[in-house]
Parts: C-alpha cells; structure tokens; sequence
C-alpha cells in the first residue's frame, strides 16, 4: 500500500524547474496527465462556449448574440469539443497513462514521439484559438468545413484548417505508438485473449487513428489550396465536385466517431465487471466487436450525405452498411447487461457514470438508426433531432464514459480519493441535466426546427426553454463533479493501491504508480477479469 | 544476422523491377488514351498499385519482413480501397 507521502511518479524532481520538469518528460504517466489538464480545460471551453449557445436560443430573435457571432459560436463549440477534447481525451489522458500498466510495459514503444504527439496537439491548440483573433475574424463555417462556403468565406478558415491538420498529426502518432506498445512491450504471459478491455479498445482505436486520420489531413490541404489559389477541386463551375469534399471529409470524420466511442466503451467494459463483482460475460466478443465497429464503422462515411445529391446506389449501401453497425455496438451492450446478470452490483461513483454510459449511449444510438435509415432522414436531417442524437453519443457516450474513467482511475493516479457522496451528487444533476438539455433537443428537431439557425418560429420556444434550462443544471453538475474531484486529488484520504478491488494490473502497483512503473515485467497469470483467481472474489 | 535483417537484393532483381516499372508507366500513359469508360479507373487503379506493390516488395524490402508487418501493410491498402471503391458507388451510379 502506498505510504501518504509516496508521490510516485508525481515526485518533482531537483534536477529542472517544475514546469520543464513535466513538459519535456517522456513518461507515459506525466504525458497521460499533460493530456488530461489540457483537454480539461478545453472541455470547460468548451462548456462555457455551449452554455451560452444555449442562452441565445431561450428565445427567438437576438438575445444575447449577433447572427455571426452566433455562428462563430457554435464553429468554435464543435472544434473545441470534438477536435481538442473527445478525439484526444481518453486515448490521450488514459490511453497513456493506463495502458503500459495494463500490459505490463514500463513506457509506450516511442516515449519521445509520444511526447511530440502532445506537443503537436497544443500547437494545433494554439493555431486553432489563434484562428479567433487573426484575420478575417473567428471561422463560421461550423466543424464540418463544408464547401462551397468554406472555400468562399472571409473569415480566418485557412489558419484552422491548418491547425486541424497538425493536430491529426498528433492523433496519428498516438495510434502508431499505441499498435506498436500493444503488439511488442506486453509482459509474459499477457497474450491476447488476456488484454483488458480498454487495451482492446484502445487497439481498435489506434488502427482507425493511423488509417482514416491521413484523409482528413488530406482534405484540409487540398481546400487550403482551393482557398488560396483557387485550385476548384471542389468548385462546379471549374469542373470540380462539391460533394466529393462531403466524401473527403466524412471519410476521417465518421471513423472519427469510432476513435471517440470505442475507447469509452473499453472503459465501461473495465468498470462494469469490477463493480458487478463479476468477470465479464463475453469477454471474446467485447474483444471482437471492437475490432469489428473500428472495420465496420470506417466504411459507413456516406449516412452524413443522404440529402447531399449523391447517388441512390451509394444511399443504398451507406445505408446498409450503417445497420450493420449497430450489431457490434449491440453485442456490447447485451455483454454489459449480462455482467450485470446477478452480479453483486455496488453503486459507486464510476460504476454511476458507467451506467448512465450504456443507457445514454442506447438511446444515442438506436436514435442513429432513425439517421441511418435514408427514408426518415430525409425529414430530420439537418434538425436539432441530429443535434440531440449526436449529443446523446458524444457526451452520453464518451462524455459520461470520460467521467466514469475519472472517477475509476483518478484516486489510482494521485493516491486519494474523492468524496463518495458528492460524487454521487454530482452525477445525479449531471445526468438530469444532460436528459433535461438534449432530450427537448430530439423533440423539437422531430417539430421541424432546423439545427445551426440564429432564429426559430415561436411554437418552437417551450421546448427551448426546457433544454436552456437543462444547460444550467448540467454545467452545476459538472462544477460540483470538477472542484470535487479536485478537492480530493489535493487533500482526500489516502486510497490504497486497490479501492476498487480490481484485477487488472495497473491496481498492483501503489498509489500513484512509481516513477519507473514496473522495475520488473510481471508475470500475467489470470484474465483481467478474473477476481477469483486475483484473490479480489 | 538478427532477425531484423535479411539479404541485399541483386543488381539483377533490382534491374528488373525498375524496367517493369517503366512498362508499366507506359501503360498507364497508353490506357488513359483509349475512351473504357468507367473502366479506365478500374485500369489506372490497378496498374498504380501493381507499381506501389512492386516498390514496396523490392525497393522498400516488404518482401522479406514478417509476416505481421506485411498483413499490416495489407490492412492499409485494402482500407484505401474500400474509402476509393465506396465514393464511386456515388461518382459512377450518379
């Protein structure tokens, strides 16, 4: 058990000034934490910036915004969400801080490039929050860069769309360092069928993070280049082709989805089991239907496109291959049920989080099917219906899981533990907040109110009112969850090197993890999941 | 020699390779002249990557490295494939 005044690898050292310290270090460990305050402090950007959408939208006409600052509002809610928070923030923060003690490695297989994959992603950070202030004003294209107006717009896109590249880079790197770890630095007697959930996850992830990432990169050169010296590639009337930009970027953007959703799901596999007091049912096909979703998912780009003027015959099959999906998404969530099954169920603060996971994200996603069929939609796309469904995978999805991972690992990588009941608190109000805010969202967009638009016809206020409502009572939940994270990393009781009573092997170590994580590779002699054989019954 | 390394290729072999990529770029410039319709990208498509296989066997030596490197490799090409094979579900049918 870890002494109260073992620090760990959070020891400073007396060799550099603190700062340099932690943002020239190559542990996993510190780049995992590196990670984690900056997509923290985006996501509470990020927050703020969609609090105040929210109170625009209270009523109709100008609240509190001007029609472009409005759209500049909503471009630089999604590009800081999805690009600087969801996409890194558990394969980033968690990835890199568990995954070498899951498989037993003392580092990733790069730790140097691992450093420069952070670095590049606070210089994509930088570029991107550069982008508001330089010239032509803030980007008011909406995440998606769509052309033809991307290309035609004054304002500053060209600065994002570069900061957008580099910060693929940093995804990419990610995933080559996380294949390479995975396939040559697990410990004896750690082979596959012995991985823990999250590693699989993170595998599958890190496959789609090198496969599709480079079509995105792709994509923001070549409308750089429309941009700058009117290449038409995407223009009609220089032979080019509007919707193939659509293909271009949906191509990285939908496999996109899948690097935000599959390593939530490998942290919801890890918390349920612990909880339940119960290896996991299915522990195979969890396993397999993370590779399958990487495969599948990376093949279904066109669902984005039904009303674009792409082909029948493409609808057809983007379609089709859309239903497909949702098999493995499915075995998942019936694997998850059915750890559940007579389990010893305790209701802590992850295993909360971790619920709230699979009910939210079943909702998200078989509200995906009603996107995903082309005949329904046609009459919902572009409504505020995609705004609540995505909402409902994204932040009910990675958001709640990314919650969850906080509250499992945190107390393993400070060595102390938060508050029990204002966690539980906490969640409470978050999860009636997020069903408060997006909810009315599906209802509205299924009434007829177009998604993106500064203004609304009046029979669509109620149900504003209600979501905007929902906004506030969310971002309470959310302050009490940070300050009492916070309050109990800095000052809470000491945590021990196992609270939960887990079986994987990042719980072997103390609390925080040393500095050099395993000064011997371990033996690996039992499943990640089986609390019998770990002595955890 | 470790298991990393393996014998230099023949001036022969490499000889070779460099010609056939020459034929084949020929025929690249000779097919894109005849009007196959929707058949002139199937025969562009697969002639470039009939030349990327060959550079990346030979000249890259994918040829003699494991077998897990190779399926890699694999993996990427038939992802591209599939990204390039679905958008012209679109471009073909439209």
């Amino acid at each position: 058990m870890a002494k109260q005044n073992d620090r760990g690898f959070l020891q400073a050292s007396d060799r550099q000034p603190l700062l340099f310290d932690w943002i020239f270090s190559v542990d996993h460990k510190r780049i995992g934490l590196l990670y984690l305050y900056s997509v923290g402090a985006f996501f509470l950007a990020g927050v703020a910036l969609g609090v105040l959408l929210r109170l625009e939208l209270i009523a109709p006409g100008p609240t509190i915004a001007t029609a472009q600052t409005y759209n500049a509002l909503f471009t630089l809610h999604g590009v800081v969400m999805i690009f600087l928070f969801i996409i890194p923030g558990i394969p980033g923060a968690f990835g890199n801080l568990m995954l070498p003690l899951q498989i037993g490695a003392r580092d990733v297989a790069f730790p140097r490039l691992n450093l420069l994959s952070w670095w590049l992603y606070i210089l994509g950070a930088f570029m991107a929050l550069t982008s508001l202030f330089s010239g032509g004003g803030p980007p008011d294209t909406g995440w998606t860069f769509y052309v033809p107006f991307s290309s035609e717009t004054p304002t500053n896109v060209s600065l994002a769309l570069l900061a957008v590249f580099i910060i693929g880079f940093s995804s990419i790197l990610t995933g080559v360092n996380f294949v390479t770890t995975i396939h040559r630095l697990r410990a004896p007697g750690m082979h596959w069928g012995r991985l823990p959930l999250f590693v699989w996850s993170l595998y599958a992830t890190a496959w789609v993070q090198i496969l599709a990432t480079p079509v995105l990169g792709i994509t923001m050169v070549l409308l750089m280049v429309e941009r700058l010296i009117g290449l038409g590639l995407f223009d009609p009337g220089r032979g080019g082709d509007p919707i193939l930009y659509q293909h271009l970027f949906w191509i990285y953007s939908h496999p996109a989805v899948y690097i935000m959703i599959l390593p939530a799901m490998g942290v919801v596999s890890e918390i349920i089991p612990v909880f339940a007091r119960k290896p996991t049912f299915g522990y195979k096909a969890i396993a397999a239907s993370s590779v399958a979703i990487a495969a599948a998912g990376s093949l279904v780009w066109g669902h984005h496109m039904f009303v674009s003027g792409m082909s029948d015959t493409a609808i057809l099959v983007f379609s089709l291959l859309t239903f497909l999906v949702a098999i493995p998404s499915a075995v998942k969530v019936f694997n998850w049920v059915a750890t559940l099954y007579r389990g010893s169920i305790s209701l802590e603060p992850p295993m909360l989080f971790a619920l709230a996971f699979v009910f939210l994200f079943s909702i998200g996603g078989l509200t995906g099917l009603i996107l995903g069929s082309a005949a329904t939609d046609v009459h919902v796309h572009d409504t505020h219906f995609v705004v609540g469904h995505f909402h409902y995978v994204m932040f009910g999805g990675t958001g709640f899981a990314f919650f969850a991972a906080l509250h499992y690992w945190l107390p393993k990588v400070f060595g102390r533990m938060y508050n029990m009941k204002a966690a539980t608190i906490a969640w409470a109000i978050i999860f009636v907040g997020f069903n408060l805010l997006y909810f009315p969202m599906m209802l509205v967009g299924l009434h007829g109110m177009p998604r993106r638009y500064y203004d609304y016809l009046p029979q669509f206020q109620q149900l504003n009112v209600i979501a905007t409502a929902g906004s506030w009572v969310l971002a309470a939940g959310l302050l009490l969850m940070f300050v009492n994270l916070y309050r109990g990393m800095r000052r809470g009781a000491a945590a021990g090197s196992n609270p939960w009573q887990a079986a994987t092997l990042e719980w072997v170590l103390t609390s925080p993890p040393p500095a050099e994580s395993f000064s011997q590779p371990p033996q690996v002699t039992h499943g990640p999941y089986d609390l019998q054989q770990a002595g955890k019954p | 020699m470790n298991r990393y390394s393996h014998p230099a290729l023949s001036f022969r072999c490499l000889t070779t390779v460099w010609a056939l990529l020459l034929v084949l770029t020929g025929i690249t410039v000779f097919v894109s002249r005849l009007d196959l319709g929707a058949l002139n990208i199937w025969a562009a498509l697969g002639i470039a990557t009939l030349k990327a296989s060959l550079v990346v066997l030979y000249f890259m030596h994918l040829k003699h490295e494991p077998r897990l490197l190779k399926l890699c490799l694999f993996i990427a090409l038939l992802t591209l494939a599939s990204f390039i094979g679905l958008t012209f579900f679109d471009v073909l049918y439209r």
